[in-house]
């Protein structure tokens, strides 16, 4: 099957070719859309593309971070600054695939991956997105929400505020294969600190509903304490409130939901 | 449809196909440059055997589209024998039996060469992430990292 590729210089010209095509879809690092065409996905009859420099661009220093819709994992990993990223960045595919993969791409990657945007989740980041209508900012939550409704417009960056230390900002990837294979359950936990007692905590959960959702029950246990064994085992306890996990050939349903607030316990207490 | 006119660099030398809109590289080098050394596997990129370089940075073949390559380098397995002389990663595999069916080896020995083309002597550990995409069902796993670690002067474990 044969499908019209339109390569565009410039990220407007791209939304705009993007949002008046029901069937086209943005090819990023090709891991997505690719696939679907070598499987045959007919939905698809235009490839839009742009070779905008903007897209590939990576501000990573200062108490806010930008990446560019187009930035690899692999370029992620090549980034000091990026540090806190780097955790989330590593557990996703093989080499080739980041030297491939997006960050832009991976906020639409279904269950059992998108990894990347579980740790953009905790970190509330926020999606720049071009439509046919202009450019607009919106919060990553709201983005996944609506994220079936997002195909005709284009993501151009996502950005987010560096956490205030390494012990603040922790992720975890459980997977079956080693280093490499789809998410059985992606936790990644934002715990600011003020004066001894969490203020904004953010959990963040991959493969445990249709999108990466915030585990609020979790977040409300932990928020205004201090990080106590007491504190932990009652976020852990209340981590499965709210998901809707789906079986798959990497864990069932029954077994994510057994199994999430221990994991979110571990994470919590530093545990490998 | 109309075919979009493509050039680049293969294993060293320009080439210039006509490809269908949405034609993935694997297809491009198979089918229209004849080049047989990257193997179809999965399609979906979780078996790694159509690895290829391009501008020396491992890629997958079937999941990239063949027109992105304009004016780039790409490298397959057949760029590694010079003549009738194997490259060391081919004698390493071929002395270490790190071939058994050998469907998996094309992507393996793409995925070796990326890693020492960067790191001339990794440890075990950096072996086992960098062929990490890359799938063998004879499972022969540890023959695989011994040919590399034996290709890059290291230590082989029994």
């Amino acid at each position: 099957m044969t499908v019209t590729v339109k390569t565009f210089t410039s990220s407007s010209e791209a939304a705009a070719a993007l949002s008046s095509d029901r069937n086209a879809r943005y090819l990023g690092g090709g891991t997505l859309v690719m696939r679907a065409l070598n499987e045959g996905d007919i939905s698809i009859s235009t490839v839009v593309r742009a070779n905008d420099h903007a897209l590939t661009r990576i501000d990573p220093s200062g108490p806010r971070i930008t990446l560019g819709a187009g930035v690899t994992f692999a370029r992620i990993l090549g980034e000091r600054d990026l540090a806190f990223l780097h955790a989330p960045a590593r557990s996703i595919g093989g080499p080739a695939v980041r030297n491939m993969g997006t960050v832009g791409g991976n906020l639409f990657a279904p269950n059992p991956y998108g990894d990347f945007t579980v740790a953009l989740l905790a970190l509330d980041a926020t999606v720049a997105l071009q439509g046919g209508f202009g450019s607009r900012d919106i919060p990553i939550e709201e983005f996944l929400q609506s994220r079936e409704r997002q195909a005709g417009t284009l993501v151009l960056s996502v950005s987010c505020t560096r956490p205030a230390s390494a012990e603040a900002f922790r992720y975890r990837k459980i997977a079956r294969i080693k280093p490499k294979g789809g998410s059985v359950i992606t936790l990644a936990a934002h715990l600011p600190i003020s004066g001894g007692r969490v203020a904004g905590a953010r959990i963040a959960l991959g493969s445990m509903a249709p999108t990466q959702i915030r585990a609020r029950a979790a977040e409300r246990a932990l928020e205004g304490r201090s990080l106590d064994a007491a504190t932990i085992a009652a976020a852990g306890s209340a981590a499965v409130e709210g998901t809707s996990p789906s079986d798959n050939a990497l864990g069932s349903a029954w077994y994510r939901r057994e199994i999430v607030g221990v994991h979110l316990r571990r994470l919590l207490l530093g545990q490998e | 449809m109309a075919k979009t006119a493509l050039q680049f660099r293969h294993n060293g030398s320009d080439v210039a196909i006509f490809v269908d809109g949405g034609t993935n590289l694997l297809v491009a080098l198979r089918e229209l440059i004849g080049d047989m050394t990257p193997k179809f596997g999965c399609g979906q990129g979780g078996c790694g055997t159509c690895s290829v370089l391009i501008d020396g940075e491992l890629h997958l073949s079937c999941l990239t589209l063949a027109e992105t390559v304009a004016g780039r380098s790409v490298e397959t397995l057949d760029s590694l024998k010079q003549g009738p002389n194997l490259h060391a990663l081919q004698r390493a595999f071929a002395e270490n039996f790190a071939a058994q069916c050998g469907y998996c080896t094309p992507g393996m020995l793409m995925a070796a060469k990326a890693l020492l083309d960067r790191n001339p002597s990794p440890s075990r550990a950096e072996i086992v992430e960098a062929i990490s995409g890359n799938i063998c069902r004879c499972t022969g796993y540890e023959p695989i990292i011994n040919a590399i670690l034996a290709a890059s002067g290291g230590r082989v474990s029994a």
